[in-house]
């Protein structure tokens, strides 16, 4: 019972970062209808950043507060030199280039930094482990990071003007555009906040899995699954999702697979969803007029 | 204008048997590319040798993989990131019957091409009855996963786990005076060169316009009585079996396969190697096979990160800049000469 406990709280954990990941994913999503397959490269490369900013000797969470800004740079100029021109091109060429994307910043963080495995600090070591033992003390802290990300996150779309700005125009483009919101400059607020919350992500997850160039593919997997379980429209339920696959794949581990195939849960979770309730659990059934 | 396919739009034919000259002209037109294409591909045999050889024969089998990966995506207009799986497929099925059963590779093809074909077809069905983005995400999961499932300890005792196995090329036979890297280079133009023939075929046959017709307005398709996820579906188990074929030539020219040199840096290379080659073009594969061999090893020179980052570039630019790739170039090149287009398809 003990071990079942453990692993439910490592998978909450885990669950987390997913979470923030399949956030990031779903917002770009709503904005654009496609999903962003260089999330992950993104995000490692603001680990990187704030890795580097930390050897210089910044306190953790100045480091932690100039990588956001950073990512949120990366993520505008991404959408304003990138993307935008591209805005109406075919499907084809939209998904090559965010492939292209992945192929060159995942290769520039690796020319940059190096393909050797780093050790990235964490701000909650040193205070042992927490809840009767149960999760450790990073773990607990990175909960708790992923859930005030979220909160924020929630509050900043239902609360304030610009939030709501944002969800005018990535629901409805041309009728937003009338009532004089700058639909572009949103979309590149958007890829910004996206960025951002990848950046926590890949800055929470770095201690668990270490820090190297291709750090995030797992759980850019992960956040993919999350996202569909939860529904790919909703942000909400791309959050549920991605806690939820963080629980399953902890299970799914020591019980029922073993821990060599940790990723094709992942793309059994997808196949799976995808069969039996293609919408996820908490997205709408979209019916398009012809 | 360009017919449909190649076959030219009806116009008066200038070009009598009055006119001897022209008549020559025309012969030569017609004869000359054919001929020309056959002495390009056999050339190599004696002018190139060793290792030469060997990497212009790996061309080829990336040329079969990007044309298996062509017919999903540039005729149907389906996206996969992980068509690297079903090469891996190929490449295993091959290379575990020719180790441990002790197969002859030519008896080992159907069964590759069958389990891809299924494999395919299982991925696809869920998939391709939804918008385009999921097969992208499912595929892209696959490429990721692939590697993982062949180190698995279950099927260690066929793939070999981590180490991976090792094989041997085929023999040529006593009658042909070819040495085993010449016989190879041969084998995988053969398989190629038929399997090339059946797309061009396919894609020009009833089914071929079919699935353009779907990947160009996808409600007029349906409401023309096509039934668009089963004809997507049965594209995406063909393109997967050709893809895994080019895997099942590949495991015997290299002799070895190993569970890592087939993740998702793969399914990539051979996306961008349709693209740079040309999306929806028979003829395209092919130098998108010559360019995804060479240009990284050029890249590599300066340093391990540059054939990423040159092939990110070069996908963006390509894709923005000149979408119909190498093939479309050369085919703009052709009419602006006069020559009428080399390439049948559309």
């Amino acid at each position: 019972m003990d071990a079942f406990l453990l692993q439910l709280a490592a998978g909450v954990a885990t669950g987390g970062i997913y979470a923030s990941v399949a956030l990031a994913i779903v917002m770009i999503y709503r904005a654009t209808h496609h999903v962003n397959f260089a999330q992950g490269e993104m995000a490692t490369l603001s680990t990187f950043v704030a890795l580097t900013l930390i050897q210089a000797g910044l306190p953790y969470w100045v480091a932690f507060a100039a990588t956001l800004a950073v990512s949120f740079v990366m993520g505008t100029l991404v959408e304003r030199l990138i993307m935008r021109p591209v805005q109406h091109a075919p499907v084809l060429t939209q998904v090559g280039v965010y492939i292209g994307m992945l192929l060159i910043i995942g290769n520039l963080t690796g020319w940059v930094f190096g393909y050797t495995t780093k050790v990235f600090p964490s701000p909650f070591e040193g205070h042992g482990p927490a809840l009767g033992g149960l999760i450790s003390a990073h773990q607990l802290g990175s909960v708790g990071v992923t859930l005030a990300v979220l909160l924020l996150v929630y509050l900043f779309f239902t609360q304030t003007s610009l939030g709501l700005a944002m969800r005018g125009a990535a629901y409805n483009p041309a009728s937003a555009k009338m009532v004089g919101i700058r639909v572009g400059r949103m979309l590149a607020l958007g890829w910004g906040l996206a960025a951002m919350i990848g950046a926590v992500a890949g800055m929470m997850v770095a201690p668990i899995v270490f820090l190297d160039p291709n750090m995030m593919l797992g759980v850019l997997l992960y956040a993919f699954a999350g996202a569909l379980l939860g529904g790919i429209d909703n942000p909400a339920g791309a959050v549920a999702g991605g806690f939820l696959v963080g629980v399953l794949e902890n299970l799914a581990g020591p019980y029922l697979v073993g821990t060599e195939l940790k990723l094709t849960v992942a793309l059994a979770i997808i196949i799976g969803v995808l069969v039996l309730r293609p919408s996820g659990l908490f997205g709408r059934i979209v019916h398009a007029r012809v | 204008m360009e017919g449909v396919c190649g076959k030219p739009p009806i116009r008066p034919n200038p070009a009598d048997a009055s006119q001897p000259a022209r008549g020559a002209a025309i012969r030569l037109r017609r004869y000359l590319p054919p001929v020309a294409s056959l002495a390009a591909i056999l050339a190599p045999l004696w002018l190139l040798e060793g290792f030469h050889l060997f990497q212009l024969t790996v061309a080829v089998i990336m040329a079969l993989a990007v044309l298996g990966l062509n017919i999903v995506t540039g005729y149907s207009g389906q996206i996969s990131l992980g068509h690297g799986a079903f090469f891996a497929i190929g490449a295993y099925v091959t290379a575990a019957l020719m180790s441990h059963a002790g197969w002859s590779f030519w008896a080992t093809l159907p069964p590759s091409a069958a389990l891809c074909g299924i494999v395919g077809y299982g991925v696809g069905l869920p998939a391709l009855r939804l918008g385009g983005l999921y097969l992208a995400l499912v595929t892209f999961s696959l490429a990721v996963a692939v590697p993982q499932l062949l180190k698995h300890r279950s099927l260690e005792a066929w793939t070999g786990g981590v180490q991976g196995l090792f094989l041997s090329k085929p023999e040529p036979p006593p009658w042909l005076p070819l040495d085993p890297d010449q016989h190879m280079y041969l084998l995988a133009v053969l398989v190629a060169g038929c399997c090339f023939w059946l797309t061009s075929n396919l894609v020009c046959s009833r089914i071929g316009l079919a699935l353009m017709a779907i990947r160009d307005h996808p409600v007029a398709a349906e409401a023309s009585g096509m039934d668009i996820a089963a004809l997507k579906t049965r594209a995406f188990a063909v393109s997967a079996m050709i893809t895994g074929v080019a895997g099942a030539l590949s495991a015997v020219t290299i002799e070895y396969v190993a569970p890592d040199s087939f993740g998702l840096p793969l399914s990539i290379t051979l996306f961008v190697g349709m693209v740079v080659g040309g999306v929806a073009s028979v003829l395209g594969p092919v130098f998108g096979g010559l360019f995804v061999l060479f240009v990284p090893s050029i890249a590599e020179s300066i340093s391990r990160a540059t054939p990423g980052v040159v092939y990110g570039v070069i996908l963006i630019v390509f894709l923005v800049g000149m979408p119909d790739g190498i093939a479309g170039l050369i085919r703009r090149a052709a009419q602006r000469i006069g020559w009428s287009a080399e390439d049948r398809t559309t």
